[in-house]
């Protein structure tokens, strides 16, 4: 009836997961009981949980990616207090088997639900308001690609207190995530957590890429269009090209696994070779997944705080795009030591090299797009100067790990793991909180509080060097990643300044978190309202329009003449709102639950899969399949916005502005 | 060239001495054989190269953000300049001729270095040949010229390079000994092939650096560089262990253990390690010399077989 589940299987002999659970519950009560409390229930499904509005989507994943953010950084940090423990005869707190769940499910979260997520909510928010469109393309798969990834992260969580998680690190090699050396269903929660989200990631690249192809404003052509929407513009063929390997790649692994094929096994005829080559053929353009939408953000804010239009648009534009591409035929530099020739691997070192050139001058870019300017240090600012800077330094790591010689001794060490963390939170993560800061004021008509964004700022800049520098000495000392306990004395050291440096970042997110709380309780003082929808006097099609924008966006798709559409209007002292006295219906599509359903049905056959809960499998796969036809069938999706709803709407905003400029 | 480009790059970095001085007794940066030693030179060379432009880059971002800031009114403000072909070819031409000097670095030591080539050092030398087999969780070595073998710790004479081949009869690992040089994955099946040489006598330590599963953390061995006496000496004292390792009891040798001690075996079962390779590919094994596929006859095609 259950399949491979019994009581065994809850993990109430381990205190850790015992506390989280009570505490995990506890938060999950209270904020349950709230919504009850205020009678927000009804708000809340039919405004939010079955929204299509990709704004209201994107802010649902940034949410999203900060709860992932949460769990990841804890796993984070008992891993360092670990290492910090587990010296010399000191076996620590945390046995291997919970230990390597630890590390597994770090980077995991880390990479799939909190990078990913946050990429995702901020293309979701930006991206359709940058380019003068309405909505997505697909309104409705957005929101079925939330629901995909939202239901994942809850089904790698479910790991924590039922059964386990894998031990197999984030990339599961074969043959250790194999039946013969893994057994349990660790493997299992990994393989259908990511896969699941993987569905999600797909349908975003989908409909990104069919978005911006399609429904940019009139004027708007390729080179006329913001950098931040061509870096999402790449992703989305990156995520295209790449996921499906990713899709492929697991589902072989799960065929291994479920039915006792020999893909990557050691017998058989399997080779776990061909396993490495797949999972990197994805796993390395998703790490420019993850950048270059970053380096869109910084684009666009570094030119706005610079008072000047961004230097060498053309330059960032195709050394974007040589990114994408060379970003596809770099991947067997993950695996240099796995006895590839010396011609092979001098092709793919070089490869690798030749991205630090297009990279290179994309600094250079934003270096001279603040020559001569007048550069505002907004705490927004402060993320992208501390990104300059220690960028630079991890992709000067990363070319020494790209020279495959200089490999064969750095690979695997704690080195890899100080650069890739040197480009992931130096560029990424800054650039991601850097984006949250910039755009925030445009999805909610409030400015996030910049004392305590300064302070998140120093304390995760500092906290980054502390934590990640002595790692790349403990890999010139050779040590390697993912070691439990350790006895050389000389590693020591190094490792409590890591463990200092990781409380350092741990009081930077406290500090996020109370900046987002002062900013939410001082939303309506003055000084932080937005009510010009501009507060940055920023360049791009976005700031145009309020601040939160209506749910149609424009009331009148504005027409595009130049590059930095907005800033052009705005020294041409065209308003582009009081064109639009005349409005026409506005054609939307309707908020629907099929999304919403779909997810839960996937989320039961995960669940199932992994217990071997037959039964219950089948009824999520028929649940999942039903959703689709009934969605499919159903004809009443969009409607019509009457004009004199709109004229209302807009009516309102300005009636907001002209009182706001009275008051100056 | 690389000797003469060093020092003249340290003199003009000052971060570079620093580097230097703090790296000297760093794993790395302390090698005890010709192929660590040049994987060092490596790693520093592309390091003051790279340094030629993250340097100044650094300085620039800094330096920029402060002339330019908004409260320094006395700063050039140019609102409307924004592009410069001057500036763009000296932003493309300078990474490049940085990456078109390393791929040439590149092109060099991976064929220098290649883990399968034998050592052009030490070629006047008659290599040792060890056969490595990643176990779960201890290193497993054979000497098959002396017929012996040994768990965790593995010995050489210096100056004499040793000729590893490497695989595994359990999960994928990584063959790596931090002041000797390079690494490789051990893998069931498969045969890769490392050339290492210590030149000075030491005591060094020898790891998996690849994740393996729970006992990974202690899957440590100790690699003994000693002078031809002292490896003599070594020799007899396996040949004069106790134990022996054949067939009947690999399988328990095999069996996942942790922490596993030193163990030494005075006799070591004729052709085992291909035995062990050759029973995860229908029996057959590569003659690494030859290419050639052979069949090897084996009492082991029958053990450890799953599924």
């Amino acid at each position: 009836m259950l399949g491979k589940l019994s009581w065994s299987d809850i993990p109430i002999d381990v205190p850790i997961l015992v506390g989280t659970f009570a505490g995990a519950a506890i938060a999950g009560l209270a904020v349950l009981g709230l919504i009850t409390y205020y009678g927000k229930w009804g708000y809340l499904w039919k405004e939010w949980l079955t929204s299509v509005d990709h704004k209201r989507l994107g802010v649902m994943y940034i949410v999203l990616a900060l709860v992932a953010l949460f769990r990841g950084f804890a796993d984070a940090i008992m891993m360092r207090s670990q290492l910090a423990l587990a010296y010399a005869g000191n076996p620590g707190y945390l046995p291997p088997h919970h230990y390597d769940q630890i590390f597994s499910a770090h980077g995991t979260i880390m990479i799939f639900f909190m990078a990913m997520a946050f990429m995702t909510g901020l293309m979701n928010v930006i991206v359709p308001l940058q380019i003068g469109a309405r909505d997505v393309a697909f309104p409705f798969l957005n929101s079925l690609s939330f629901w995909m990834t939202t239901i994942s992260f809850v089904l790698i969580n479910v790991s924590l207190f039922i059964g386990e998680f894998s031990q197999c690190g984030w990339l599961a090699y074969p043959p250790l995530s194999e039946q013969q050396f893994s057994p349990g269903v660790g493997v299992d929660y990994y393989i259908w957590a990511v896969q699941l989200s993987g569905v999600g990631t797909l349908l975003t690249g989908v409909n990104f890429f069919t978005t911006i192809v399609k429904m940019r404003a009139p004027g708007m052509t390729f080179m006329k269009m913001p950098v931040f929407t061509w870096t999402i513009f790449c992703t989305s063929v990156l995520i295209m090209l790449s996921f499906p390997i990713l899709t492929v790649a697991l589902g072989l692994l799960g065929l291994d696994r479920y039915l006792g094929m020999h893909f990557f096994t050691n017998d058989g005829g399997g080779n776990q070779m061909l396993y490495l080559s797949v999972i990197w053929g994805w796993g390395h353009p998703e790490v420019y997944i993850l950048v270059l939408p970053a380096f869109g953000a910084f684009s666009e804010i570094t030119q706005t705080f610079s008072r000047k239009p961004l230097f060498g648009y053309n330059t960032m534009v195709y050394a974007t795009c040589s990114i994408m591409v060379l970003s596809m035929v770099v991947w067997l530099h993950h695996f240099f030591t796995m006895g590839a020739g010396a011609n092979v691997n001098t092709f793919f070192g070089i490869m690798t090299m030749i991205i630090a050139i297009p990279t290179g001058v994309k600094i250079f870019n934003w270096l001279f797009t603040m020559y001569k300017g007048r550069v505002e240090f907004h705490a927004t600012m402060y993320w992208v100067i501390g990104f300059m800077i220690t960028f630079t330094i991890g992709g000067m790591t990363g070319v020494m790990l790209a020279i495959p010689a200089a490999d064969f001794v750095l690979h695997n060490s704690l080195f890899v793991i100080a650069h890739f963390h040197n480009v992931i939170i130096g560029g990424v993560y800054f650039g991601y909180v850097a984006a949250m800061n910039f755009w925030f004021p445009k999805a909610f008509g409030f400015k996030l509080n910049e004392a305590w964004g300064k302070r998140a700022f120093w304390l995760w800049f500092v906290g980054f060097y502390f934590a990640f520098m002595p790692l790349y000495v403990l890999g010139f000392e050779g040590m390697t990643r993912r070691m439990n306990h350790y006895d050389n004395p000389e590693w020591y050291p190094w490792l409590l300044v890591a463990e200092a440096g990781a409380v350092m970042i741990a009081l930077g997110i406290v500090c996020q978190l109370t900046q987002l709380y002062v900013s939410i309780r001082d939303r309506n003082l003055a000084e932080n309202r937005d009510l010009t929808g501009d507060p940055w006097n920023a360049r791009t099609l976005e700031w145009s329009t309020s601040s939160p924008p209506p749910f149609y966006n424009f009331a009148v798709v504005p027409v595009v003449h130049d590059l930095d559409a907005f800033a052009h209007d705005k020294e041409a002292g065209i308003d582009t709102r009081a064109a639009g006295s005349n409005y026409q219906p506005i054609h939307m599509p309707k908020n629907t639950a099929a999304g919403f359903f779909i997810g839960m049905f996937s989320l039961i056959l995960g669940f199932a899969a992994i217990w071997w809960i037959w039964w219950l499998a089948a009824v999520g796969l028929i649940g999942v399949i039903a959703t689709v036809i009934a969605r499919s069938s159903n004809n009443d999706v969009d409607y019509y916005v009457p004009a004199s709803e709109v004229a209302r709407i807009e009516n309102e905003h300005t009636r907001n502005l002209l009182a706001a400029q009275a008051a100056e | 060239m690389k000797k003469k480009i060093l020092p003249r790059l340290s003199s003009l970095l000052c971060l570079s001495s620093a580097f230097l001085l703090a790296g000297c007794d760093w794993a790395l940066f302390d090698p005890k054989g010709t192929v660590g030693v040049q994987e060092k030179s490596l790693i520093l060379t592309s390091t003051y190269a790279m340094l030629l432009v993250v340097v100044p880059v650094i300085v620039l971002t800094l330096l920029f953000a402060w002339q330019y800031r908004q409260s320094n009114t006395s700063a050039e403000y140019l609102p409307k300049w924004s592009h410069s072909n001057k500036i763009e070819v000296v932003i493309w031409v300078v990474p490049s001729l940085i990456i078109l000097f390393l791929a040439v670095l590149t092109y060099q030591t991976c064929h220098s270095l290649d883990p399968y080539r034998p050592l052009e050092e030490e070629a006047n030398v008659k290599p040792i040949h060890v056969e490595v087999v990643a176990l779960d969780w201890k290193w497993l070595f054979i000497y098959p010229d002396e017929g012996i073998a040994t768990v965790n710790q593995v010995a050489f004479p210096v100056n004499t390079p040793v000729d590893f081949r490497i695989t595994s009869d359990a999960v994928m690992n990584s063959f790596f000994i931090p002041q000797l040089g390079s690494q490789i994955y051990a893998m069931a099946g498969m045969q890769t092939q490392l050339h290492l040489v210590a030149n000075t006598a030491g005591n060094y330590l020898g790891e998996s650096a690849n994740f393996s599963g729970r006992g990974f953390s202690d899957m440590r061995f100790r690699a003994l560089a000693l002078s031809n006496d002292d490896y003599a000496a070594w020799i007899q004292k396996v040949k004069a262990a106790s134990e022996q390792l054949d067939n009947s009891n690999y399988p328990k040798l095999a069996a996942p253990s942790e922490a596993n001690p030193v163990e030494y075996f005075s006799h070591a079962e004729p052709g085992l390690f291909d035995q062990i390779v050759a029973k995860y590919n229908n029996g057959m094994v590569m003659d690494k010399s030859t290419g050639k596929m052979l069949h090897v006859q084996s009492a082991m095609s029958d053990m450890n077989m799953k599924e």
